[in-house]
């Protein structure tokens, strides 16, 4: 096994357990052994001064793409789970839509050997809700969540038939699974590239309106209530689909969501110029719409960020802005831009994002990790709020650089990333010759 | 002797980003423009050795054939690229396509391409200049000034008129243009149609909407009637084009109950019986075929000014002088 290590005088926050103090945490056979503070050295131990850093269990992403397999030249298993670890996070959720689609026991199985062999941040398959994500047939969850899947989704085709949806959330209940949902009226946001308001008017560019997802929002959460499954709504752009989530939870429905990085801080008018790096779908919505998912994290209504890291080649930007393809690159940047804007922002405290990105998501997609508990594997991150740094897109360990935060002054970086223990980023090593 | 005049830069992709300034340079120097294609030999030596690519993305004919002429009355030589369905469907990006030129030392690119947005794109990647011929939904600069032009010579200004543009506003580069280049030389905008074929926030750029067109004939100076393409009924946003011409046609009936002549514009091409009553278009204060006329002028007045042209010598250009003195394309 590999040396105990001790990380001394760190500021120990685990919001799983609602601790915030200084204290060490000691690692012992890839396993949390104690954490408190004056914690001695076993014989042996590696001890690594932490002070006026953070330790905090490792963030969890419960949205990305890994592109592997089918788009190999963009992302693979390994690049994502590098990129991940860059970025603080012990653990990532792998959407579906590859080619083929991940939507059987051999294709699950497939991403998580990929996982496993490249040693990394762990990433964890989701499922297809439907055969081929095609909208029509139920994939069979039962046997995907044997093979490793932790979830299920179509994102990227997201679910149109209302029936397909309620049977998906009333099947999934068997396996204790989310059923998560790109929420998007098919017919109203076709053809759509930017978010529908003034922007897109003066552009020139076709639209999708708040509403293509605030009609899916209400749907999904009335199918919750309706099946008793627990639907987790991806990507939240909107002030009317807090305001649906809010309704939804006080009535007891098993809705959960996730905002981006992205959603939280830029709005529509970062399209003009027609810059391709801020075309996502969901797009970039308005400032009273920032404000209101702002409001929604702070509170609860929205559980956890989540990057939708999406990678794409470099060339593939490079085009007009309807030819360009949707989504950004997020897992390298996503601890810093919450952090600068959110937390030095006076949005959310620092253990409050914490939260938000570690343990909440872990909870939310029944994970392991999230947590400093005694005893469990030691996913654990050593973060630096006082790092800064310029985002530089050819410094990614993605293997995309599509990023709308290039050039971006942030504060706040992951030092270093133990997976179960093992050492899987580390600045101070990467800095060296 | 080139005291703080106004220049084009670069390229031109819209009329959204240009001064009233800039707008009224390429106006006043499109007026000498004029009387070269009035000549038996409708030929000037401007643009003497420089090469042109037009480059169109998406079929048209008339605003090929207008850069067409101007072009070749400045005694540029052209090239024409006629990429039917985007460059993305034949394979090649429109970087490819930028680079492939840019290879070639060309001077200048007119390009027509069904994205929003193509034209910039192209210009900042190119260093020869940049006509924007139509992109997409966004802008179509040259109607629009000579849009412009057509509406100064019958009114003798447009400061203080009422504008009208009438129809598809949503999905029209010309619209666009119009509304930029009307406002900032100081006109009232008005737009008129069904409230399915209006942009998000119009009014919010300084236009008035009028939901009826009789309200807008009771306002207007000036109908700028937008073509009504025949698709838009396919893909529901107006229920059949026979209803649209019976709420929302330009008819003789209806332009009587204006207590003004109203002057009647329209980009072409003309679908007569759906958004204009053939009376109307063919009537006495229609100014269709003046804008016809007025786009080769205002096109030579922009390639010229690209060029490096300088606009108090576009008299002498018309001579034999040749484009610049002093100004460089290069």
């Amino acid at each position: 096994m590999t040396r105990p290590l001790l990380l001394q005088g760190g500021r120990v926050i685990d919001p799983s357990r609602g601790i915030d103090q200084v204290a060490d945490l000691l690692v012992v056979d890839g396993k949390i052994a104690g954490v408190g503070p004056g914690l001695a050295a076993p014989a042996g131990a590696e001890v690594r001064s932490v002070a006026g850093k953070i330790v905090a269990p490792g963030l969890v992403d419960v949205h990305v793409h890994m592109r592997e397999p089918g788009n190999e030249d963009e992302e693979t298993v390994a690049s994502g789970a590098r990129a991940a670890a860059a970025g603080g996070f012990t653990a990532v959720c792998a959407m579906p839509n590859t080619d083929p689609v991940t939507d059987n026991q051999a294709a699950v199985g497939f991403i998580v050997r990929q996982s496993v062999r490249a040693g990394l941040a762990r990433v964890y398959p989701i499922g297809a809700v439907s055969v081929g994500q095609r909208g029509e047939k139920l994939a069979e969850f039962g046997e995907m969540v044997g093979a490793g899947a932790v979830a299920v989704s179509d994102d990227g085709r997201p679910v149109a038939s209302s029936h397909l949806m309620r049977t998906a959330l009333e099947y999934a209940r068997t396996f204790g699974i989310p059923v998560a949902d790109h929420c998007e009226d098919p017919t109203l946001a076709a053809g759509g590239v930017m978010h529908e308001g003034l922007v897109a008017s003066r552009l020139g560019l076709k639209g999708i309106p708040a509403a293509a997802e605030e009609i899916m929002v209400g749907r999904d959460c009335l199918l919750a209530g309706l099946t008793g499954g627990h639907v987790h709504l991806c990507h939240m752009s909107t002030r009317g689909s807090v305001e649906l989530i809010r309704r939804a939870k006080a009535q007891g429905i098993r809705v959960t969501a996730e905002v981006t990085p992205h959603h939280l801080t830029l709005t529509d008018h970062a399209c003009e110029g027609y810059d391709t790096h801020a075309k996502m779908n969901p797009p970039l919505r308005e400032a009273a719409d920032v404000a209101a998912l702002r409001a929604a994290l702070k509170e609860g209504v929205i559980d956890c960020i989540a990057s939708d890291h999406a990678p794409h080649a470099y060339d593939e930007k490079e085009a007009a802005f309807d030819d360009a393809p949707f989504g950004i690159v997020g897992l390298e940047t996503a601890f810093a831009v919450a952090h600068t804007e959110l937390v030095q922002g006076g949005v959310l405290t620092l253990p409050e994002l914490i939260a938000r990105m570690s343990s909440e998501p872990a909870k939310i997609f029944h994970l392991p990790g999230g947590t400093l508990a005694l005893g469990v594997p030691a996913d654990v991150v050593v973060l630096d709020p006082a790092a800064q740094w310029t985002v530089d897109p050819a410094t990614f360990r993605s293997k995309s650089r599509n990023t709308p935060f290039a050039g971006r002054a942030l504060t706040g970086r992951a030092l270093v990333t133990l997976v179960a223990g093992k050492t899987v980023h580390d600045v101070a090593a990467s800095a060296a010759p | 002797m080139t005291v703080n005049l106004p220049n084009l830069g670069k390229d031109l992709t819209g009329l959204e980003h240009l001064t009233p300034e800039q707008i009224r340079l390429i106006l006043d120097t499109a007026e000498p423009f004029k009387e070269v294609s009035e000549r038996p030999i409708k030929k000037v030596p401007a643009l003497r050795g420089k090469t042109i690519v037009n480059l169109f993305f998406e079929a048209s004919t008339r605003t090929r054939i207008s850069f067409e002429f101007a072009e070749k009355r400045l005694s540029a030589d052209t090239v024409n690229v006629a990429a039917t369905g985007s460059s993305v469907s034949k394979g090649e990006t429109l970087v490819d396509t930028a680079k492939n030129l840019e290879a070639m030392r060309i001077d200048m690119v007119v390009i027509r391409h069904p994205s929003s947005g193509a034209a910039g794109f192209l210009g900042q990647r190119i260093r020869s200049n940049v006509i924007n011929a139509g992109d997409g939904k966004h802008e179509h600069p040259t109607q629009a000034l000579l849009d412009l032009l057509t509406i100064r010579d019958k009114h003798g200004k447009i400061e203080g008129l009422n504008v009208c543009l009438v129809g598809d506003v949503l999905h029209s580069r010309v619209a666009r243009s119009n509304i930029w280049g009307l406002t900032k030389l100081g006109a009232h905008v008005g737009v008129c149609g069904p409230h399915t074929l209006m942009p998000r926030g119009i009014e919010e750029l300084g236009v008035k909407f009028f939901p009826r067109i009789e309200e807008a004939i009771e306002w207007a100076d000036v109908l700028n009637i937008l073509r009504l393409q025949l698709e838009r009924m396919e893909k529901g946003f107006i229920p059949s084009l026979r209803e649209y011409y019976r709420v929302w046609g330009v008819t003789p009936e209806r332009l009587e109950r204006s207590p003004r002549p109203i002057t009647i514009m329209h980009p072409g091409p003309m679908n007569r019986g759906v958004e204009i009553d053939s009376r109307v278009a063919d009537g006495p204060h229609s100014v269709i075929l003046d804008q016809v006329t007025n786009g080769v002028a205002v096109r030579m007045a922009v390639l010229y000014l690209l060029a490096g042209g300088r606009p108090e010598l576009a008299d002498a250009a018309k001579r034999g002088t040749g484009a610049g003195g002093g100004g460089s394309a290069e």
